[in-house]
């Protein structure tokens, strides 16, 4: 008979003792996690800020923060979440003070509707990875990201690229779940469109 | 069911999160609109060449770097 996990018996995440370990004045705890994180720390603020030397001061401001609050974290959430929902705050942050787009709160981008009414209707093929070699291919995503507005490349980011769940990218971003959707499906969707004018199929006789 | 209707329907499509009754009329809409399909079909793929390709990857260098800037400035909080 296969086990059945019965309510109230769900596995403590590991994350936990780490984090009582380093509240007590463990440093090589709070190490453990640094090192458990930082790679989804810098690859979150990079997507955000869109430029590698702002990344690599969030991901230190992030983790310092962190240290510092290391009290108020509760542990209703995951502390990987409550670490992104640090580090898509100070990246906002640092796109406010850069300036470089009109558009960079959680809330501003819901006007943008450009892009997310599909138009290309063509199949893709089949693997766009074959097509390009990969610094082609990074390129295209690189350059294709960096046109969505902030707020929808954050939660495509959270949702997509890191693999949050709904419920807890709304919880890094102080976002209801139905907003989490509505913004995921719309930043798919410009994403989609913007991709297919490099992945879609030609038809016989037009120019590769 | 249109196209409308079917697109505000695709996040939960995606997630298998759609109730059975509903899921009937999206499955009835995808087999009769080959323009939804497609949208179905190059949106699975964006999503999947997103996540088959690691755009801002940090190189060993920079993450030891990172690392040991981080843990200074910790060590350095603790002792003031």
């Amino acid at each position: 008979m296969p086990a059945i996990q019965s309510p109230g018996t769900e596995e403590i995440h590991p994350d936990v003792a780490l984090v009582a370990r380093a509240r007590e004045g463990d440093t090589a705890a709070f190490e453990q996690l640094v090192r458990q994180y930082e790679r989804q720390i810098f690859r979150v603020a990079q997507h955000i800020t869109q430029n590698r030397e702002d990344a690599e001061d969030i991901t230190q401001d992030t983790f310092l923060k962190a240290y510092e609050k290391l009290e108020q974290f509760q542990g209703n959430s995951k502390f990987s979440t409550w670490l992104v929902r640090i580090a898509v705050n100070e990246s906002l942050m640092r796109l406010r003070k850069r300036k470089t787009s009109k558009t960079v709160s959680m809330d501003e981008d819901v006007q943008t509707d450009e892009g997310s009414i599909p138009r290309d209707f063509a199949e893709w093929r089949p693997n766009p990875e074959q097509i390009f070699d990969q610094n082609e291919l990074n390129d295209i995503l690189k350059r294709t990201i960096q046109g969505l507005p902030p707020g929808f490349r954050t939660v495509f980011t959270l949702r997509d690229i890191e693999n949050l769940s709904t419920e807890e990218t709304a919880e890094a971003l102080g976002l209801s779940i139905p907003a989490v959707k509505s913004r995921l499906l719309r930043a798919r969707l410009q994403l989609r469109e913007r991709l297919s004018r490099y992945f879609r199929q030609r038809k016989e006789g037009q120019p590769a | 069911m249109n196209c409308t209707d079917f697109l505000s329907q695709l996040t939960d499509y995606f997630d298998g999160h759609i109730p059975a009754d509903l899921l009937v009329e999206v499955r009835a809409h995808l087999a009769e609109c080959h323009h939804c399909e497609v949208v179905v079909n190059t949106t699975r793929q964006t999503i999947e060449v997103y996540r088959g390709n690691e755009i801002y990857e940090i190189s060993d260098d920079l993450r030891e770097r990172l690392h040991s800037a981080i843990m200074t400035k910790c060590l350095e909080k603790k002792r003031a």
